[in-house]
């Protein structure tokens, strides 16, 4: 961040190269192309009393003064959603915190914005307005009377609101109180046994109640069905079990495909409903865990690309031009478990579902280097794609000039080697046909995987197993649009693995892999962050650090997972144009930051003041600026 | 890179040493991979997922004192959708064992298919194995039993294959199975092509490498 930013750098579009003024440049053009920005509201001197105050009585928080922020309401924001109202008391500040900096002076070593925050800091005013700000987020509070005992909560649950509520229409606005609640975020110790099984029906249908009871405790539902009403994929218990609601689900999705009125999604039953159309197909999406519309049709359309990757379009297509009635579970039986891995992700929350990014694994870009060329150089004639994969990131591609790799792909592949048993179990090297939609939808191409042992690459310890799981192992996936190059791809395996361990990057991506994700506070020490998430947008990969110490428990990270999903949403609905989101929690206070260049979601502990958050969200762009050519893969191998 | 331990373990080096191409063919579910898996590692889950493709493993065995045989075993996916790409695993095998269920009717009718679809389209002199797999459910409850081990018996013989009833779950006659298949297996002919005399641990014996191939092998 030392070197000066130009304002007139159009950073729109660009690939965020070590060159580019990452974030505060974009921030500045941003606030240029403002016409007009509101006068600062005076601040608070001591923004820690903020989160503080959500832990006192509500009944303590100043009367705010309203008219004081109209004109802030309308002008900060271009336009008025929910999203927008929501997020509106904290958006103002954190925009003052970022934005509205361009006339201080860069210092060397601390970002513009970095600067701003002290004089951000620096001002004096009266806590009142801040509460004002608080107060503007719920507009029609008033109306139901008790404002001042409402406060607390509405400032605990700002967090918990599920994100379809943020997206969805006026009427969640007249009820606010629906979306109040700490239990809100869907995640309840019940989660444990989200994917416990079912069970099945007993031959005399007794229990069939107690398993429909069962089907409905679960927090979240995958269905597809084809168009004519037949059954293809249910993530929970028989078909059987369900089939009048499944029946129910086509009737009504049917009724408005028939007035061309296409449904899709509805709430009903404490429950969000998404429903995807696609050719012959009917995927549904149900859920309790408060995702975005949009997040849950990103899960939906993993899900069918897992059908097109089983089958390729055409098939699928001529399946069902011949006979409009097929049982599309035989030709896709075994993609099940592909299936439920796939949706079990969506259900304990999968940061690289919902950036839609990878991850790499962190090495030094000059080992990367060595890596990439190891792959240049043995590449063999038949190979397109070639990767090396551990502890389920990405090391290194190479790959034509003229094919990039599709991360939607990429999540397939990794979802089948690395979520679902059938492949680490096979105990051998694979020969997988597989359609990569992302590539092309109409056909197979053939991926050549194999786990390398810990110990050596030999031939033997390759087919033993290794006792530690999967994760953490060391894959070659090499991939090939020529059905018959087994051979020719496990002899470049062979190449590879021999040079990566002579050259010593085998036993560099063996450390990184064991070392694990650095904690938060490694990466900045002192931070007041838990856990972030940081996603480059010309690369489309992220990195995040280690979920230890605080995220260990499969609720602890669904809960983070959600407020990232919430966060996610508020700067991502259609209406918003929110650059900058704040929320602050019982949990947690947290900001979501998004420019052209990145996607910055942060979250820290619920003591944690504003400012501290907001330096720390500057140091994290700061850190991966300076390690963003070992964070991320730029360009790969290609050739 | 190249040495293989069980090579290079055999009895003062000294001995014939074969390689064959095995592979695994029959109906999803009757236990092909439980049984390479039994095989190669002496392994076995109660759940398994469904092979996806197919997977390739190897691996050694002892036929006596100084003769030593190599497996490259392709394990193949029995769903109907991979059907059309067997003849790639079966077409330079030298020899395959065919699974069938003996708790499943069905799976014996299939197992039949996949002999005469061998028989026409493989090796000519490729040897087939039928196996009828998951002895272990039968023992426990006979009445499970499907296909009796009398008219098993009475096909394989006519068709001229190599017969057992293994359990991949109780190891039982999974070793026999292959080691009758490698006694089968015609390591005199073979003797230029694929029988090598005191191989060196280390000599690279893929079948890509040109002059190791089985008989008919390409690389594919
Ligand atoms: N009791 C018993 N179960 C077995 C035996 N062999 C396999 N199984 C079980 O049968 C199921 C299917 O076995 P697999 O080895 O996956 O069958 P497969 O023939 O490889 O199936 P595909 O890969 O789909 O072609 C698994 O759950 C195994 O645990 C056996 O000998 N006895
Ligand atoms: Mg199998």
């Amino acid at each position: 961040m030392s070197k000066p930013i130009n304002p007139g750098d159009e950073s729109q579009g660009t690939l965020p190269t070590p060159e580019h003024g990452i974030a505060v440049s974009d921030f500045q053009n941003t606030a240029h192309e403002e016409e007009w920005r509101p006068p600062l509201p005076p601040r608070p001197s001591n923004l820690q009393l903020l989160a503080e105050q959500t832990f006192t009585p509500p009944g303590s928080l100043q009367r705010p003064k309203k008219s004081t922020r109209p004109s802030l309401i309308s002008k900060a924001t271009t336009a008025i959603s929910r999203t927008d109202i929501h997020s509106q008391s904290y958006q103002d500040g954190s925009r003052e915190t970022y934005a509205t900096s361009t006339d201080t002076t860069p210092s060397k070593g601390s970002p513009r914005n970095y600067g701003s925050l002290r004089r951000f800091k620096a001002h004096n005013g009266s806590e009142g307005d801040d509460s004002g700000s608080v107060r503007s987020y719920v507009p029609t509070l008033e109306a139901t009377g008790d404002v001042e005992s409402l406060l607390g909560e509405v400032l605990s649950a700002g967090q918990e609101s599920p994100a379809w509520k943020l997206q969805s229409g006026q009427q969640e606005l007249d009820n606010p109180y629906d979306s109040i609640g700490f239990e809100d975020d869907g995640i309840t110790a019940e989660f444990r046994h989200e994917f416990d099984d079912i069970g099945e029906l007993d031959l005399t249908g007794n229990n069939e109640e107690e398993l429909l009871n069962l089907w409905k405790s679960k927090r979240k539902h995958f269905l597809i069905l084809s168009s004519a009403g037949k059954p293809i994929y249910n993530r929970h218990g028989d078909n059987n079990l369900i089939s009048g609601y499944i029946g129910v689900i086509q009737t009504i999705i049917s009724f408005y495909e028939d007035s061309k009125d296409h449904l899709r999604g509805f709430t009903a039953g404490g429950a969000r409903f998404v429903i995807m159309s696609e050719g012959p197909l009917y995927l549904v999406a149900i859920s309790k865990l408060g995702e975005s519309d949009s997040q849950l049709r990103v899960q939906l359309d993993a899900l069918y690309m897992q059908i097109l990757s089983t089958l390729t379009l055409p098939t699928l297509t001529h399946l069902f031009s011949n006979r409009p009635s097929t049982d599309l579970r035989r030709p896709l039986q075994g993609t099940e478990p592909l299936l439920s891995a796939l949706a079990d992700t969506f259900t304990r929350g999968s940061p690289p579902t919902l950036l839609s990014a990878l991850e790499c694994l962190k090495i030094r870009t000059s080992d990367r280097q060595v890596i990439n060329n190891t792959l240049l150089k043995t590449r063999c004639d038949s190979l397109l794609y070639g990767l090396i994969v551990a502890g389920g990131r990405l090391v290194s591609v190479v790959r034509p000039k003229r094919h990039s790799l599709h991360p939607s792909d990429l999540q397939l592949i990794f979802n089948m080697l690395f979520e679902a048993e059938g492949v680490k179990a096979g105990g051998g090297e694979n020969w997988i046909p597989l359609c990569l939609p992302g590539f092309n939808k109409n056909g197979y191409l053939y991926m050549y995987v194999s786990f390398l042992e810990a110990g050596d690459g030999n031939d033997d310890a390759r087919s033993k197993d290794s006792e530690r799981g999967r994760q953490d192992e060391v894959a070659v996936l090499l991939i090939s649009a020529k059905k018959d190059s087994f051979f020719d791809l496990r002899k470049m395996r062979d190449a590879v693995v021999e040079e990566l361990e002579t050259s010593g990057s085998m036993a560099i991506i063996k450390s990184a892999v064991q070392r694990g994700r650095p904690a938060a506070t490694d990466i900045i020490p002192g931070t007041v962050l838990r856990h972030f998430l940081y996603k480059s947008r010309g690369n489309v990969q992220f990195t995040m650090p280690s979920y230890e110490p605080h995220f260990n428990t499969l609720l602890a990270r669904r809960r983070l997972l959600s407020q990232y999903h919430t966060l996610h949403a508020s700067v991502h609905a259609k209406t918003s144009h929110l650059k900058v989101h704040h929320c602050v929690s019982r949990d947690s206070i947290s900001l979501a930051w998004v420019t052209p260049l990145f996607e910055l979601y942060c979250i820290a502990g619920p003591h944690s003041s504003r400012n501290a958050l907001a330096q720390s969200a500057n140091k994290v762009v700061q850190w991966v600026r300076r390690e963003e050519e070992r964070v991320f893969i730029i360009g790969g191998a290609v050739f | 890179m190249s040495a293989r331990a069980s090579t290079g373990s055999r009895p003062g080096g000294q001995g014939r040493f074969a390689q064959f191409k095995l592979v695994l063919l029959g109906e999803s579910a009757v236990g092909k991979s439980s049984l390479v898996l039994r095989f190669v590692k002496d392994q076995f889950d109660d759940y398994r997922e469904s092979t996806i493709g197919a997977a390739f493993l190897t691996q050694t065995i002892a036929l006596d004192d100084h003769t030593t045989v190599k497996f490259e075993i392709w394990d193949t996916a029995g769903q109907e959708r991979y059907k059309s790409l067997a003849p790639m695993y079966y077409r330079n095998a030298n020899c395959a064992v065919v699974v069938y269920d003996i708790t499943q009717a069905s799976s014996l009718d299939k197992a039949k298919a996949w002999v005469k679809e061998l028989q026409r389209q493989a090796n000519e002199n490729i040897i087939i194995a039928l196996a009828g797999n998951k002895l272990d459910l039968v023992t426990e409850h006979p009445d499970k039993r499907v296909v009796s081990t009398v008219d098993a018996e009475a096909y394989a013989r006519e068709a001229g294959l190599l017969f057992f009833e293994t359990s991949a779950k109780t190891a039982e006659n999974v070793r026999e199975l292959f080691t009758a298949i490698a006694r089968k297996l015609p390591l005199e002919q073979a003797g230029a092509r694929n029988l090598r005399s005191n191989p060196r641990p280390g000599v690279d014996l893929r079948p890509e490498a040109p002059g190791t191939q089985g008989a008919g092998a390409c690389n594919c």
